[in-house]
């Protein structure tokens, strides 16, 4: 609670039950954005339970060994990783209060976030030319709606990024886009968090035979 | 309104309201980590270094979870003071829910399937 | 000239002229009815000029005690369209029998017993919850507001939006037949082609973004905003009840909203998640849709068993016996919510070992609850008991919800549950506990801060008449359906061959209108209380003698709740307070600051309505259309850093002095 709030002093029997000063409970929007994560966190669970459940009705269509190709899905897992760890150079250069720099790694953030992006849609047009569509089978159901949600957590933060970054040249590195840029920072690496579910248990998992 | 003594409340609140920032030396650590706990279970994979496919499984779910701890740590700055130990409070109830949503739905699921699905007058017969 | 059928079906989708229900008199007379009603309104509103009153002091208010007033007036309007629903089927039923065929067609009734249910969970109990929190947690906690202001008027709207989404169902098509969960695989596209499932998913979607978003605003308030000294063990057992709600409402929400993707994308895109063929499982969809199921029921009755426990003790003058008890059986409640869910399936086949382990969880409940039962006992016991409105309700409660916990245990039984699964005992069952429960504890919550947020107590005589019809009620509309469940008649039916059973839906019937009257009298309580509010008019701010800090602030509370913010120093704070000689401070006030009012809101739940309607009809232009607004809208909100303002000292001292002088022309 909020320990730089002086409390008026008063006597034994009747301490003071006001404070003479404004005061200012602590922000909480990391600790609600933290919260929304956990629930989204649920989202995701559900997509997993449901592919977990579902994963191996192929429904006589091709299954993940006939399909996945892991040198993408390796490629994909270093962009994200790329992406996570510049997005932390990033977050060290605003701790400095270094605009330029700043932005530029948060350019390259979300280059690598497009890049992730543009090899995900590639794989899903590939798969589609294969015939392989989310309609052919409960496991194409639940591997293309997971793995979409996923990308699409990474394109609305994509979307984000670019706002956070038109607000910084606006406003320069003032607390509340610290704490926006913060946010986002949760969000990123939480989808990071996220992928490595996807990538161990749908593509690695579902390769086996 | 006083917006510059605003701001000077927001920094000091930021301050003391305890999130750790990490540091280059933490997210390096982190990276080169996640590298190689990413790196050997798509070579284990790909490589078929495993014959029986339920160990492989298993290894490279120990790998999966090893990695998720390092990515809480070094990147999302996981710990118990940060935002008065809520944060991991929050995290810790969601983990104990995600595993209860899972392995129940597995559970729940297995057994409905085993029960209810279209079974050989064989099978029926063995049923208690 | 004629207009290419193609262009049509671009512009308009699939809603056409017959998508009005012309031939169904009773829709058109609603209809009627509802259209004059509200052209009568919106007169009345432009001629007494205060659309911009409206505007600026409550449909863009981030107040959270405004906001709060407005979930409940909303949860109000919901509550008399979901009785109709209700007061029809008991009708219906009470006449269809034999050659009888009743006044409802099965396609017209299944959507009415779908609605109903629909309605009261999501669009009266879950907005009295979430409306009665919003204005006493802040208020209780002795913080200005919540945690994120603007966020709170924009879940607001977006649960208003998802109730004018089912309301819109009423007149242009259709409303789900599926009953209230829409298990697929009735729900899917194959057995469900028109638009009802579609109005079903789309309204609980967007309502379901502002329950989920005031979940975590109402966590971070609890967790960040409490006053100085009020360490967790000394928060109010509503805050406690609040934060253990809205922590179920953030952990389970999402699995609705992600089961509902789930559904619709079999419906629009055509995935095989829960169809019968392609490998699909419509089990899982009732796996996973019990999963949030069965913690939204203690969502809902954790805040009531917040707001007995404030009455009790205030009611009794006493300290709430085993504060500690309390708070740790709504945490146990909490946790084990979350482990029972199958108990609404054991008879689907999962099996003896399955059930047992979830009919044993689901027994266990029943103990932290009981607790809480004995520790509002003994806080009566040797209390002095004013039986006021509030504590009618109270007592009520807690025999009719014993008497629902036990047909609940009685239901855990795994056996018991293959005879009455899907029966009316079931229907008695849980309206035992979520009326006897939720509703009685709403009625109380209203009443107990009634008085806060508006300056006048409501009128008790039509108060008891509102509690005596709806208790009686209660046990006249339920008590049959017990016996009727135990001889196996099943839910959901619209007409009966045995003519034996009809003296029981009689008196189910009778019940109805009993619960009606009650209604009735509540509507009139509060005109009837605001035509006396001079007589009833509370200038203390405690008419109860409440003992927490709430009452400490003037009634109705000024914008900024507390002029100088409370110390907390016991459990209990304002009696603490009284009982030490605490003095209101009248001098040292300084400037406040305040979240500025925003309209963003408003519209962001209105655009998300239109791209629920298109989606819901097909009209996919809009729909695009909508969705690029919405983002657009959003970001655009995002640039406005210029969200509050300081309320000046001045401007504090003249509203303090005038309660200064309130009080004392009071003394």
């Amino acid at each position: 609670m909020s320990t730089h709030t002086t409390i008026t002093p008063g006597d034994a029997d009747t301490p003071m039950f006001y404070l003479a000063e404004e005061h200012h409970p602590e922000n909480g929007t990391l600790l609600g954005f933290w919260i929304y994560l956990m629930s989204d966190c649920l989202i995701f669970a559900v997509l997993f339970a449901m592919y977990g459940v579902l994963g191996r009705s192929y429904a006589a269509g091709p299954s993940g060994a006939d399909l996945f190709d892991l040198t993408t899905v390796a490629i994909n897992t270093a962009m994200l990783l790329f992406s996570s760890i510049t997005y932390g150079f990033a977050m060290l250069e605003m701790e400095k209060g270094r605009q330029g720099p700043t932005l530029v790694w948060l350019v390259i953030t979300g280059l690598f976030g497009l890049a992730f992006v543009g090899l995900e849609l590639t794989e899903f047009a590939h798969l589609f030319h294969e015939g392989a569509t989310p309609q052919r089978s409960a496991f194409l159901s639940s591997f293309f709606t997971l793995v979409a949600t996923h990308g699409l957590h990474v394109s609305f933060g994509i979307v984000w990024l670019i706002t956070l970054m038109v607000q910084v040249v606006q406003k320069g590195l003032i607390p509340e886009n610290k704490r926006r840029l913060m946010c986002l920072s949760m969000f990123w690496h939480f989808l990071d968090v996220v992928w490595i579910g996807v990538f161990t248990f749908v593509y690695l998992m579902g390769s086996l035979r | 309104m006083s917006a510059d003594a605003h701001a000077a409340h927001d920094a000091l609140a930021e301050h003391h309201d305890g999130a750790s920032h990490g540091s280059m030396r933490g997210y390096l650590t982190g990276f080169f980590l996640s590298v190689i706990l990413t790196a050997i279970p798509f070579w284990l994979i790909m490589g078929d270094v495993f014959r029986d496919a339920r160990t492989a499984a298993i290894v490279v779910l120990v790998f999966a979870v090893v990695q998720i701890f390092v990515h809480m740590i070094y990147f999302l700055h996981m710990n118990t003071k940060s935002q008065g130990g809520w944060t991991m409070l929050a995290m810790i109830f969601t983990v104990v829910l995600v595993v209860i949503t899972l392995s129940g739905s597995f559970w729940v699921m297995f057994h409905l399937n085993a029960n209810m699905m279209p079974m050989s007058v064989h099978d029926m017969n063995k049923l208690p | 000239m004629s207009i290419s059928p193609d262009l049509l079906t671009f512009v308009f989708g699939r809603l056409t002229f017959e998508a009005l229900p012309f031939h169904e008199p009773i829709l058109v007379a609603t209809f009627a009815v509802v259209a004059l009603g509200g052209a009568g309104l919106l007169a009345l509103l432009t001629y007494l000029k205060v659309w911009g009153y409206l505007w600026t002091e409550w449909l863009t208010t981030i107040d959270h005690k405004k906001i709060g007033v407005m979930y409940i007036i909303m949860a109000v309007i919901m509550l008399v369209r979901g009785f109709s629903d209700a007061i029809m089927m008991r009708l219906q039923q009470a006449m269809a029998f034999g050659d009888a065929q009743g006044y409802l067609p099965p396609e017209h009734y299944d959507q009415i017993f779908t609605a109903h249910g629909v309605i009261m969970i999501f669009f009266v109990a879950m907005p009295l919850i979430t409306g009665l929190m919003n204005f006493v947690v802040p208020l209780q906690i002795g913080a200005r507001d919540v945690a994120f202001p603007f966020l709170n008027n924009f879940s607001f709207w977006m649960t208003a939006g998802g109730a004018v989404l089912v309301m819109i169902s009423l007149f242009i098509g259709e409303f789900a037949k599926t009953g209230w969960l829409a298990y697929p695989p009735l729900s899917g596209i194959a057995y469900s082609p028109g638009v009802g499932v579609d109005y079903y998913i789309w309204s609980l979607q967007i309502a379901g973004v502002g329950t989920l978003l005031s979940g975590v605003n109402l966590i971070a308030t609890i967790v960040k905003m409490r006053a100085p000294g009020m360490t967790l063990m000394r928060m109010p057992i509503f805050t406690w009840t609040a934060l253990c709600s809205n922590i179920l409402i953030v952990a389970s929400f999402p699995v609705l909203t992600a089961t509902l993707v789930l559904l619709s994308l079999d419906r629009y895109v055509g995935t095989n998640f829960f169809t019968n063929d392609f490998g699909g499982s419509a089990m899982m969809y009732v796996n996973l849709i019990w999963i949030w199921g069965h913690p939204e029921v203690y969502i809902l009755v954790l805040p009531a068993f917040g707001v007995f426990s404030e009455v009790t003790a205030t009611f009794c003058g006493k300290r709430l016996f085993g504060y500690a008890s309390m708070v740790y059986a709504t945490v146990v409640i909490t946790i084990l919510s979350y482990l029972v869910w199958l108990h609404h399936f054991f008879t689907m086949g999962s099996g003896a070992s399955v059930n047992s382990f979830f009919g044993i969880t689901t027994m266990i409940i029943s103990i932290p609850t009981g607790a809480k039962i004995f520790n509002w006992l003994f806080t009566m016991y040797r209390g002095r008991i004013r039986f006021e409105v509030p504590m009618l309700w109270t007592v009520s409660f807690m025999v009719t919800f014993t008497i629902g916990g036990m047909t609940g245990v009685l239901l855990a039984v795994p056996p018991a549950d293959f005879v009455l699964h899907n029966s009316l005992f079931l229907i008695a069952h849980f309206h035992n506990v979520i009326i006897g429960g939720v509703v009685f504890g709403m009625f109380a919550g209203i009443t107990y801060w009634f008085p806060k947020a508006f300056g006048f107590r409501l009128d008790p005589f039509w108060g008891k008449m509102s509690f005596w019809f709806w208790t009686v009620g209660f046990y006249f509309a339920f008590m049959p359906l017990y016996v009727l469940g135990l001889m196996g008649v099943t839910r959901r039916v619209n007409h009966f061959e045995d003519p034996s059973l009809q003296i029981w839906f009689v008196i189910a019937a009778f019940g109805a209108v009993l619960i009606a009257i009650g209604i009735a009298s509540f509507l009139i309580q509060l005109f009837v209380s605001f035509r006396r509010r001079e007589a009833l008019k509370d200038v203390t701010g405690d008419p109860w003698n409440g003992r927490t800090l709430e009452w400490s602030t003037s009634s109705p509370p000024p914008a900024y709740n507390f002029a100088l913010t409370p110390v907390v120093h016991d459990l209990d704070a304002w009696e603490d307070m009284k009982r030490r000689g605490y003095v209101r401070p009248t001098e040292g006030f300084i400037p406040i600051h305040m979240p500025k009012n925003t309209g963003a809101g408003v519209i962001l739940a209105g655009v998300s309505v239109v791209i629920g309607f298109a989606m819901i009809w097909h009209i996919w232009w809009l729909a695009g259309l909508g969705f690029v607004s919405l983002l657009a809208i959003a970001i655009g909100h995002t640039f406005n850093y210029n969200r509050d303002f300081h309320i000046p000292a001045d401007e504090v001292v003249r509203t303090e002095g005038r309660r200064t002088q309130l009080l004392a022309a009071g003394a």
